[in-house]
């Protein structure tokens, strides 16, 4: 038996490694696009503040890790499937027999069509080579303009500041801040907090064009406001990394579909992590969900179902944590609402803290929080396992921040008053 | 180490903060909390002010081991003239705030002047903001408590606040931290409320450090398999609570019953640590749900009650089904016994109202019980009660007095004045069980005749918790003494005055006194803090302490006059029990004290006791 | 033979001599805010109760980690986390869903229980026996336990 898995994400590499422990005798061949070990996109932005070293990033930091684990790690990349004869062709020319595939691409960034784009001086800042290219450009006084202020471009706002850079942000049309993850107060409370600290931020209008002039780059939004920086860094969103599948008859939609056991519509073929769309045990619905402990579920299912152990996947909580110049931010599952149910909320805009709490049926399912840091985890608890909040439900209208409490008078104890 | 060596200084006139570095000398001479906040106090505050003037200052107060894994080291004190007494406040109290106080970095809070609105003081480590507190003023202790941690949306956040009874004047008005924790006595509430100031929130994250830690650590090890060891602190209070001693007191003819007038209370078991235990007839489930403990105490002496749901006190009051703090000994003798109530319901259901609103229920049954009195021999009438039949024994009256002191309005304001000034105003001033302005606690000094001493001496006036004479007379620690008897008691008295100052100056709390002396604390505070402490420098500590409360007093105004008793326990002798036929004998040991305090006939502190102290 | 922390909060009286030990082992200091064992006051309720990680099997925390920071350690079955790899991206404070990792904004990591490497100090602290170390067979595996396991939506194999 011969498995391959194509991507060294942490899907891919927690896909290796349940190989590994339940299909002993295999061989496993991890297939990595990029050069170097396998690595975390999510510890970019620590290395490019200086907290951590190149190799700090790295999924696995053990010595001979892979060798050890008996895992085959392949530097190439996929350039096409061929189900028929099970066989994959390398972009270095070889090809590649499996019998069992993982499909563990993750995605890249998106290039939003805006003249300009080729300009040097902008640039993704997505891959470690990425991250070496602006590295180098950054100097305290640098002017940085990030385009978007989504989580991708968030995470990194952070250590450009760190690096002494000064810093532009332009939200694009919507005018807000990670309006993907957290509600209009929470993403004005942080976008008052960076602009408190030295950020500018600009919500007016979408980048129109970039222009190279003497004194730097110019960008120019739909509204005719325009900001001047040296260094332009394109963080307006992500695509699923299907493009190798053309011809593969390999279902796409936004990203690979996927069937409960996390294979595709070919049997033998399976996706994990961001490329993938699974369920999403908050809505019912199959969705792209690009976050690690997605990630990390899906490759183990995905794993499991390969190595023969049928596993239905349950669905992933979808959540993400965002840390700000120092402000904390939490989302978690149907932070919106669910329409019949309640909100509880608690604002206090001056000390920057903000719980809101979505409630149907007596059950939390979903949360946005700002400047919460405490047992922060039982949000999860609390909606992934559905617990019935019974009378601490009016405990919590009155004070949202007693969650942790409820959470565990209501999981470690006498039955609820 | 020990001592975080910065305190803050709040101006509430002014709106605002300063930091300021503790003053070393005094550390070393003072120790902190009581002694360390009372040397600052008195080198302050001018002895004659008013205490409900903005010229007063109110110091709220950690010690060195507050905060420490020294066992009970969660402690903190408020320290200011008290409006009841007119001498020197101190009062002390457990629960969590201590501990937060300290870990916020500052080892004293001194807040002076008057807000020109109700504010509250947030304190999260180095930010300190006086924050607008319009919302809150009015709402009880409970409520401000429970929102004022919604507000900022912290469930850790720590809360030391008034009720009503603070705002308007309540003289016997305390603070409340933790729901049921209390700086009970002496009005500190009242002086509070007198400056606008509804409640402090603290968080604190900084972390206590020691001098030496290994030793520290092996230190408070030690001492506090001492306290398991020990009957009283290893078995009788985790189970019993203070409320231990309610039958060990009636049966030995000490308890004070009907405002004095017996001593002995016939339903004294009714009301008792044991009846706690007991399922209801009701209900079938027992008053006590469990025990619990303040910061750091390996004791755990506190009671957590839950009422009777059938009571017929609680059917307005949905909150009081849920568990809460239960009545300690001292309240259920003072709304209890003295009172002549034997409803433990009832009781709990006036010490729910006492923490909810914030105040004093010894000082309040006290008072109450006097009210009885005076209703009862026709010097108060129904119309001037509002229509409630005062009498002994009434669960209903009080229930419904409890209500009116927590609202701080009519009658209940009256009551809110002390036994004192209320029995003065009725026209009978001999009825009121003080001291100083202060009521007293649950120990009858015919029966129990060092506490006649204590009563008499103490400096913020009359308490047990100054010199709890009754660890010897009554449980034999350190040593036994006879109860009945006058011998020794004033010598007993200084040492245990003495020493107790220094335990409230530690940040620690007064109950490990039953297994622990000095030589148990010395090494805790020696690993702890700079400097060297010795058993002997502590007493001399507590002994210099003591020294500048009652300078304080005198030059407040206070003279060896009021170091007395009501005429009742001078007068009037004991008609049952052990003591029977005996009354104080104050007149005995007074003299003898003061001799040995080193202070003149007339109790004033003589040059050379000054100087031996240091203090002049 | 791997022992584990029995939790009893019947026998708890809420003191936070725990909180203490753990934050002076951890931090050299006495700071409940730093402790990884916490003591909830249930106190409509009246009761008190000792709330830590409970080392559980499912790892939430070790396979969020993104740097590999969080690893087990065999002889105690603790998960570990390694400071000098904790980049502190707080991923793994939203996936634990008992909410036992926790992140400190001082030192820029995550905290959670360990286990003080086989001696915990809480256990050492109580003085009420409410929290113990023991056989981890012998406890049967405690309310929490049972908890995690119900937890668990993470995918078993079907055998």
């Amino acid at each position: 038996m011969r498995h391959v898995i194509i991507g060294a994400g942490p899907a891919g590499v927690v896909a290796a490694e349940t190989l590994r422990q339940h299909d002993p005798a295999a061989r496993v061949t991890l297939i990595c696009g990029e050069a170097g070990p396998p690595y975390a996109r999510m510890a970019i932005p620590y290395a490019m503040a200086g907290k951590i070293q190149e190799p700090g990033t790295w999924l696995r930091q053990r010595d001979g890790y892979y060798d050890s684990l008996g895992v085959d790690l392949l530097h190439d990349r996929v350039k096409a499937v061929d189900p028929a004869t099970r066989t994959l062709s390398l972009a270095e020319g070889g090809a590649l027999s499996y019998d069992r595939l993982l499909i563990a691409t993750g995605s890249s960034p998106a290039r939003p069509d805006v003249p300009g784009l080729d300009l040097p001086g902008v640039h993704a800042c997505w891959t470690l080579e990425d991250m070496r290219e602006v590295s180098a450009q950054l100097k305290p006084g640098t002017r940085v303009l990030l385009l978007g202020a989504g989580f991708i471009s968030c995470i990194i706002l952070q250590s450009l500041v760190q690096r002494g850079a000064q810093l532009t942000v332009s939200c694009g049309s919507s005018g807000r801040m990670v309006r993907s993850m957290m509600d209009e107060t929470a993403g004005g409370m942080i976008m008052r907090w960076c602009r408190a600290k030295g950020v500018r931020v600009l919500t007016a209008g979408r980048p129109k064009l970039i222009t190279q002039e003497a004194s730097g780059l110019r960008v120019t939004l739909d509204s005719g406001e325009s900001a001047e920086a040296d260094l332009v860094i394109v963080g307006t969103g992500v695509r699923t990394n299907t493009g190798f599948l053309a011809g593969s008859g390999v279902a796409v939609d936004e990203g690979v579909v996927v069937d409960p056991f996390l294979q595709t519509n070919v049997a033998g073929i399976y996706a994990a992590g961001d490329v993938a769309q699974g369920l999403n045990q908050c809505t019912g619905l199959t969705e792209v969900h690009a976050i690690q402990p997605t990630a990390v579920e899906h490759g183990r299912v995905a794993a499991l179902n390969m190595a023969g152990k049928p596993t239905p996947y349950m669905g992933s909580l979808s959540m993400n944590t965002l840390e700000t110049l120092g402000l904390i931010s939490c989302s978690f599952g149907l932070w919106a609402g669910k329409a019949g149910g309640e909100q509880i909320r608690v604002v206090d805009e001056a000390r920057f803290r903000y719980l809101r709490l979505e409630i149907f049926d007596e059950r939390l399912v979903g949360a946005n929080t700002v400047g919460m840091t405490n047992e922060i985890g039982v949000i999860r608890g609390l909606i992934q396992t559905k617990v019935k909040l019974g009378s601490w439900l009016e405990r919590l209208r009155r004070d949202p921040s007693r969650l942790a409490e409820a959470y565990v008078a209501c999981t470690q104890g006498v039955a609820a008053e | 180490m020990g001592w975080t060596g910065k305190f803050l200084r709040v101006d509430l006139s002014a709106g605002t903060v300063k930091v300021e570095d503790l003053n070393r000398d005094w550390a070393r001479q003072y120790l902190g909390q009581r002694g360390l906040a009372t040397k600052y106090y008195v080198a302050e505050v001018d002895p004659k002010v008013d205490p409900l003037s903005p010229a007063n200052k109110m110091i709220f107060t950690t010690g060195p081991l507050t905060g420490t894994a020294a066992s009970t080291g969660g402690r903190y004190s408020v320290v200011t003239k008290g409006p009841l007494t007119n001498c020197i406040a101190c009062s002390n109290s457990g629960g969590f705030f201590g501990n937060e106080l300290k870990n916020a970095g500052w080892d004293m809070v001194i807040v002076e002047g008057k807000s020109p609105k109700p504010v509250y003081l947030s304190i999260e480590n180095e930010t300190v903001e006086i924050r607008d507190a319009s919302d809150y003023w009015g709402k009880s202790v409970w409520e401000t408590e429970h929102g004022l941690k919604a507000l900022h949306q912290d469930p850790l956040l720590r809360v030391a606040s008034i009720g009503a009874a603070g705002e308007r004047g309540v003289l016997y008005a305390g603070i409340i931290n933790d729901l049921h924790r209390a700086a009970g006595r002496s009005g500190v509430g009242a002086v509070m409320g007198s400056k606008n100031l509804k409640a402090v929130t603290v968080r604190g994250t900084r972390g206590v450090r020691v001098k030496d830690p290994e030793r520290f650590i092996a230190a408070t090890i030690a001492q506090k398999q001492v306290l398991a060891d020990n009957a009283v602190t290893g078995q009788g209070l985790p189970k019993y609570g203070t409320q231990v001693l309610m039958n060990v007191i009636n049966e030995m003819g000490a308890m004070p019953t009907r405002n004095f007038s017996a001593v002995e209370f016939e339903g004294a078991h009714k009301i008792s640590g044991e009846a706690m235990h007991e399922p209801r007839a009701t209900d079938g489930k027992a008053n006590l749900v469990t025990n619990g403990a303040c910061f750091g105490c390996t004791i755990a002496c506190g009671r957590i009650s839950r009422m009777d749901p059938g009571h017929f006190s609680i059917a307005s009051r949905p909150q009081y089904r849920d568990a809460s703090g239960g009545v300690e000994y001292e309240a259920a003798w003072a709304m209890g016994s003295d009172c002549g109530v034997d409803d433990l319901e009832a009781c709990t259901f006036a010490n729910f109202m006492c923490n909810e609103h914030g105040f004093d229920p010894i000082s309040f049954g006290s008072t109450l019980a006097a009210a009885m009195e005076l209703y009862e021999m026709g010097a108060l009438t129904k119309e001037q009660t509002g229509g409630v039949e005062l009498k002994f024994g009434s669960a209903e009256a009080l229930v419904k007095m409890a209500e009116l002191v927590g609202k701080g309005e009519g009658f209940g304001l009256e009551l809110g004045q002390g036994s004192r000034r209320f029995c003065a105003k009725y026209g009978h001033p001999e009825l009121s069980m003080t001291v100083k302005g202060q009521e007293f606690p649950a120990y009858d000094p015919r029966g129990i005749q060092g506490m006649g001493l204590t009563y008499a001496t103490s400096n913020r006036g009359a308490c047990h918790l100054r010199s709890y004479t009754v660890a010897s007379e009554v449980l034999g620690i350190p040593f036994k003494t006879d109860p009945l008897v006058t011998d020794g008691k004033a010598a007993l008295v200084k040492a245990f005055q003495d020493a107790t100052a220094a335990f409230d100056a530690s940040g620690l709390c007064i109950f490990t006194t039953f297994a622990w002396g000095l030589e148990n604390l010395a090494p805790q505070l020696d690993a702890a803090c700079e400097g060297e402490w010795t058993p002997e420098h502590l007493l001399e500590v507590g002994e210099r302490i003591w020294t500048i409360e009652r300078q304080f007093n005198l030059a407040a105004g206070m003279t060896a006059q009021d170091d007395t008793l009501p005429k009742r326990l001078l007068k009037d002798a004991a008609k049952t029990g052990p003591a029977k036929g005996l009354t104080s004998g104050l007149d005995k040991m007074l003299p003898e004290y003061y001799q040995l305090r080193g202070w003149t006939p007339d109790g004033v502190p003589t040059a050379e006791t000054l100087k031996r102290l240091e203090l002049a | 033979m791997q022992r584990s922390l029995l939790l009893k909060p019947e026998k708890c009286t809420g003191c936070r001599q725990c909180e203490m030990a753990c934050s002076f082992e951890k931090e050299r200091s006495f700071n409940p805010a730093r402790s990884r064992i916490r003591i909830f006051d249930l106190h409509s309720q009246g009761r008190f109760v000792p709330y830590t990680c409970t080392q559980c099997a499912e790892a939430w925390c070790l396979h969020a980690c993104p740097v590999d920071a969080i690893q087990l350690d065999a002889g105690t079955g603790a998960k570990v986390v390694h400071a000098n790899l904790c980049v502190g991206c707080k991923v793994c404070t939203i996936a634990c869903p008992f909410g036992t990792v926790n992140y400190n904004a001082d030192s820029g990591k995550v905290d959670k229980c360990d286990l003080c490497g086989g001696d915990p100090a809480c256990a050492r602290s109580c003085p009420t026996g409410a929290i113990t170390y023991v056989d981890a067979e012998q406890t049967g595996y405690d309310k929490m336990r049972l908890w995690a396991v119900k937890t668990d939506t993470q995918p078993h194999a079907q055998a």
